[in-house]
């Protein structure tokens, strides 16, 4: 293949082979490729909208700042900071507190899972408790946090381990039942002892279903620290933007958003890669 | 002598409602070391339920099973097991799967690797041992299960349909595996099968089971595994005496389906 054929293929404009000569593909989900050329003019397309739009000035900078603005603003801040601290700091402080939370949540709702898919004294013990707190939203209880530890460090922790726990959970017990009892039975027949067949077959065999727990628990984990600094919190990303927000710095706002979009969208493709690395076999048994 | 003798076995599962399932009803059999055992017959007939008795995974409800004059009461390392597929550690290299067992008593690594090997040569996968299972093809997958019980040298090999997911021309060349590796290593196997024409090829001995109860209705003496080992498979397969037998123990599954089914439609009238 020809560098220009390879650059096509990759950016979705030449077909494959296969898909060429179909003659059916509407429905065929696999003649559907990624569409990379589309996604590269829509960024194109938008931010030039953006620009022309700030450009002619259509929108009011209070409601819609300009990308230079925006710009100038990430220069500004990550030189002379915002509200005592520099732009890192403040990433830094929302980085922090999920890192905390989220292994405090793995650290203890894995093995909590484990007990769970394991015991039935321990499943039926947890599983009200489980099944009452999952499905509310962890925002709910900042209020409580509040009253708890303050607005300090530890209520934002307290709630992301919050947020993690139940999913960690979850997804331990899942992986943990999805273990098939012929692969049990195989490892007893070869000579494993209870704690071989926990640590060398259930062990490795809920690895890709935590490991999907924890790229899920992430994006929760970073979606509820930016919306309890919105509520409570001295720095931040979340926080950045509130403070902004008050002083009509739309400019700064946006540039909050836009950097808790990247940062989002970098951890979940920080997580793949390193599902990919760590978990080849998921999916192909 | 490690003799597997079964005992007077009797199975009865109870459902939740209360029905109690006879699985097996008074199973007495004993192998000698080295002997070829096939097991035949309809399905929920209780052919899985024995083989896990004797593997050591279900307590009978009545009878015992001993290898060897002991009396089992649990999974063993001297009792190997072969599953249909899927139950290879796809987390694992087929070299690792393969000195599972050996890891778990704590072998050290070079003589796990030795055995390894040794074993990969065996079941002609010597080029393999790095790659990942689910890398392989089914028939490949089933020779690493193979490999992987082996390596264990057990005295009993139970095998529960370990060529049924397969196609039929890798299906007869790991017949002819099977076949080897009994001559060459000596081990007690049985082996579970819907295949008639398995159950003749791989078998010096044949039960040929029916359900409700679960027993054994018919045992056969057969002398083609022997043939198998220095004959060409085909040409046994070809063979009229073959062709016969088969005949004869098709009709007789035939006609216990047919009961099976009467049963059935007369139940729901
Ligand atoms: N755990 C169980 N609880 C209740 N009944 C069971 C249980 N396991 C098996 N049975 C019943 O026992 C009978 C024998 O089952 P078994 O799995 O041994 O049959 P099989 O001969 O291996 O069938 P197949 O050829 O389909 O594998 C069946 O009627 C089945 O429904
Ligand atoms: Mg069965």
């Amino acid at each position: 293949m020809s560098l220009i054929q390879t650059f096509k293929y990759t950016i979705g404009l030449q077909k494959d082979g296969l898909t060429k000569r179909k003659t059916v593909t509407f429905g065929d989900t696999s003649a559907v490729g990624k569409g990379r050329f589309w996604s590269i003019i829509s960024v194109i397309t938008l931010s030039m909208a953006w620009y022309l739009g700030s450009a002619l000035e259509l929108v009011n900078p209070i409601f819609w700042p300009s990308p230079s603005a925006v710009w100038d603003q990430f220069i500004n801040i990550s030189q002379n900071g915002y509200r005592n601290f520099t732009l890192w700091e403040h990433i830094w402080a929302s980085l922090y507190r999920i890192f905390v939370g989220f292994a405090l949540g793995c650290l203890i709702g894995i093995p909590l899972g484990f007990a769970m898919g394991l015991s039935e004294i321990l499943r039926g013990w947890f599983d009200p408790i489980v099944e009452f707190f999952r499905p509310i939203p962890p925002l709910a209880f900042i209020p409580l946090v509040i009253i708890w530890s303050g607005i300090g460090e530890r209520s934002k922790i307290l709630l992301l381990f919050f947020a993690a726990l139940w999913i960690m959970v979850i997804a331990a017990r899942a992986g943990v039942s999805s273990v098939k009892l012929s692969k049990i039975h195989a490892a007893y027949s070869l000579g494993a002892n209870k704690r071989q067949i926990l640590k060398r077959v259930i062990l490795p065999n809920a690895l890709p279903e935590i490991f999907t727990g924890m790229r899920v628990a992430m994006g929760i984990c970073w979606g509820t620290v930016v919306a309890a600094e919105l509520v409570a919190a001295e720095s931040g990303v979340g926080f950045m933007i509130m403070a902004a927000s008050k002083f009509l710095a739309t400019d700064i706002v946006v540039l909050g958003v836009i950097i808790v979009g990247i940062i989002g969208y970098s951890m979940d493709i920080l997580m793949r890669k390193l599902e990919a690395k760590l978990i080849p076999w998921k999916g192909k048994a | 002598m490690s003799d597997l003798v079964i005992n007077d076995v009797s199975m009865i599962f109870e459902t939740p409602n209360g029905e109690q399932v006879h699985a097996l009803e008074n199973v007495s059999f004993s192998l000698k070391q080295g002997e070829l055992l096939s097991i035949l017959g309809p399905s929920g007939c209780g052919k899985s339920t024995l083989l896990n008795i004797i593997a050591g995974f279900l307590a009978p409800t009545h009878g015992k099973v001993e290898l060897a004059s002991t009396e089992i009461h649990g999974p063993g390392s001297e009792r190997g097991m072969v599953f249909q597929q899927g139950a290879l550690f796809e987390w694992l290299t087929v070299a690792e799967n393969i000195g599972f067992g050996l890891s778990m008593k704590g072998t050290p690594p070079s003589e796990i690797k030795q055995t390894v090997d040794h074993l990969l040569e065996t079941v002609g996968l010597h080029d393999f041992g790095e790659k990942a299972t689910y890398e392989l093809s089914g028939g490949m997958q089933q020779r690493v299960a193979l490999a992987r019980c082996l390596a264990n040298d057990p005295d009993v090999i139970l095998m529960d349909e370990p060529l049924g997911a397969l196609d039929a021309l890798t299906r007869e060349k790991m017949q002819g595996l099977v076949l080897k590796l009994w001559k060459e290593t000596g081990k007690t196997i049985i082996l579970i099968t819907h295949s008639v024409e398995e159950a003749l090829f791989l078998g010096e001995r044949l039960f040929v089971m029916a359900p409700r109860p679960g027993r054994i209705k018919q045992e056969y003496a057969l002398p083609f595994a022997e043939a198998g080992v220095t004959k060409d498979p085909r040409e046994i397969k070809a063979d009229p005496a073959f062709g016969a037998k088969r005949e004869e123990i098709l009709n007789m599954i035939w006609e216990m389906e047919e009961e099976i089914m009467g049963q059935t439609e007369t139940a729901g009238v």
